[in-house]
């Protein structure tokens, strides 16, 4: 049962050939067996998650059900949920219990979702291998000798290691393609505006985009549809038609032109990446398509440009986090500059430290123009790039990481290399534009590698369509560690 | 560009984020590495291009100005660190 799919789950859950809450104990009970070990989940409320599953008993009784009534799904930590633990990560928010929900919380109820436990990530979703998360380092369920990447580390990790059979997670910099590439599973990032950001709690606020991630593109389809709306109460939430997302999944791949931009197959990417990404290649001229060279010139500055943009909107909305109507407060503090200046510096860890200095100085009197508009000015350049290719191809391939899974420990004490880690996912996110990424083999001891896959504004469906092939010859999604 | 152990001290002071000598020397020399990298920027001429803020070329959305929600200060106030009468307690400010 376990490795169903969403779809698969929801056929059985029509026929009645299983409960809910049958489904919703068979998960809890895998959660207690082997999160001691992996760490995905920072907290599991067996009582509402049954409750929830008691209410979707109902509706599928009635006839009330949606495509995802009944299903399980793990909630990244940085998602605001009525009545849960909501931490995002930090010390700060260890003892916050939402008093709200998130759209996408509301959204995920509303289809008769059920809420089993909140993910584990990097504080403040800073971070790249789920190493610096106040509530201790994730795994990667295919070698625990490995990060699961970040910053939705937990999410990947409960999706790879059967723990729910989807997730949500955030992507302000790779922080869902590059996990989920890193743990062998399917994650999508969807055109900055489509998910609502009310209760998600903010990181760079130009950047940060909500999406799923799971098994395969088809699942993602179904778990797009439910996560994508308009949401008055997010100020860049975008007003559309709504589009069934699943619905070009059968379309064939005759004719589709695949851009491969010769900045990301230059230096870099490590051997057992490229030949993965070839072979990936062959079986999509197999099935129709064809393969043209396309240059972003300005792309290898997005890190560089986003390292700029990220802590200067980061800096700006931590600032909310002094301690006086949420969250953690310093026990001792001389006056009321001293409670702040305590607080900060007891409730956050040393990388979101480390991201507000850099904010707090390219935002400080006489840097301003020489990096924040600087940066601002390269991200339309980076994005005009894009534009351009999208004139000779219908989408772009590349990489999503440079290499499998590294080593627990051994970048994090050097954050430049850390920050290389985003190379190739950090210019969907200063463009805006969606991007995916799906298992296509492995590499190095084994670990899992990923195919990114980007589009034009607004092509989620024919993303997914293209992924969805690509798993109907392939089995690298059926694949897990369990 | 070369920041100096004061700069940082200075940073830290706007961010309210106390660092004592030791941490903001290991902190310069982190920050120098993100700023060499950051550097590179400038190698790219930007003079003609307009800065871009936002993924989406859309207007700030405007609304009537009605109350949309209900009270439900006891709730927020719940979860606060210290309240009385209502009201969220910090250190006394004015003597």
């Amino acid at each position: 049962m376990f490795n169903a799919s969403l779809k698969q789950l929801s056929i059985q859950l029509a026929e009645k050939k299983i409960s809910s809450t049958e489904l919703t104990t068979e998960f809890l009970q895998r959660i207690k067996q082997f999160n001691p070990e992996y760490n995905a989940f920072i907290t599991v409320n067996e009582e509402i998650s049954l409750a929830q599953a008691k209410v979707a008993d109902k509706m599928l009784a009635t006839g009330q059900a949606g495509p995802l009534t009944g299903i399980p799904i793990a909630q990244k930590d940085i998602f605001c949920a009525r009545g849960w633990l909501t931490t995002c990560g930090s010390k700060m928010l260890s003892n916050f219990v939402s008093p709200y929900d998130a759209g996408v919380i509301e959204r995920f109820n509303q289809a008769g979702a059920i809420n089993i436990g909140k993910t584990n990530m990097d504080e403040f979703a800073m971070g790249s291998s789920n190493e610096t998360s106040y509530f201790g380092i994730v795994k990667n369920p295919w070698d625990i000798a490995a990060v699961p990447g970040g910053s939705s580390g937990g999410a990947a990790c409960a999706v790879a290691a059967r723990l729910a059979p989807a997730a949500t997670g955030t992507d302000t910099g790779g922080s869902i393609r590059q996990p989920a590439a890193l743990c062998g599973i399917s994650g999508i990032k969807p055109t900055y505006g489509l998910v609502s950001r009310y209760g998600m709690i903010a990181f760079a606020s130009s950047l940060d985009q909500g999406g799923p991630m799971a098994k395969s593109a088809e699942d993602l389809a179904l778990l797009l549809n439910v996560m994508i709306g308009f949401d008055p109460r997010d100020s860049t939430s975008l007003q559309r038609d709504a589009e069934d997302c699943a619905q070009d999944l059968q379309k064939p791949l005759a004719g589709l032109r695949i851009g491969l931009p010769k900045e990301y197959f230059a230096e870099g990417m490590s051997q057992d990446v490229a030949s993965a990404i070839e072979k990936a290649l062959v079986e999509y001229r197999r099935l129709g398509a064809q393969t043209i060279e396309v240059s972003l010139p300005n792309a290898p500055l997005s890190i560089p440009v986003y390292y700029v943009l990220a802590p200067a909107e980061a800096s700006s909305n931590l600032s909310r986090f002094d301690g006086v109507r949420y969250g953690y407060r310093a026990p001792a503090y001389s006056d009321l500059a001293d409670m702040y200046r305590k607080t900060r510096t007891q409730g956050f860890g040393a990388e979101v430290k480390r991201r507000i200095l850099i904010g707090t100085y390219v935002l400080s009197h006489g840097y301003y123009d020489a990096y924040y508009i600087k940066a601002q000015k390269l991200r339309r350049l980076i994005a005009q790039d894009f534009t351009e290719a999208y004139k000779r191809c219908d989408i772009i391939m590349g990489p999503t990481t440079p290499t499998v899974a590294f080593n627990l420990g051994e970048k994090s004490g050097d954050p430049i290399q850390m920050y290389l880690s985003d190379i190739y996912t950090s210019a969907a996110n200063l463009t805006g534009m969606p991007a995916m990424s799906i298992p296509i083999g492995f590499g190095d001891k084994n670990r899992p590698i990923g195919l990114h896959i980007m589009g034009n504004y607004f092509k989620e469906a024919q993303m997914l369509n293209i992924a969805h092939q690509y798993q109907l010859v392939t089995d690298w999604h059926l694949k897990s560690p369990v | 560009m070369t920041l100096s152990v004061s700069d940082v001290k200075r940073i830290a002071d706007l961010a309210y984020i106390e660092i004592n000598d030791n941490e903001a020397k290991e902190t310069l020399n982190q920050l120098s590495g993100i700023f060499d990298l950051i550097g590179t920027m400038q190698a790219v001429d930007t003079s003609t291009v307009e800065p871009m803020s936002h993924a989406q070329s859309v207007v700030q959305r405007l609304r009537e100005d009605e109350v949309t929600e209900a009270d439900q200060h006891g709730l927020y106030q719940s979860i606060a660190p210290q309240v009385e009468a209502n009201l969220y307690l910090v250190p006394q400010v004015i003597e």
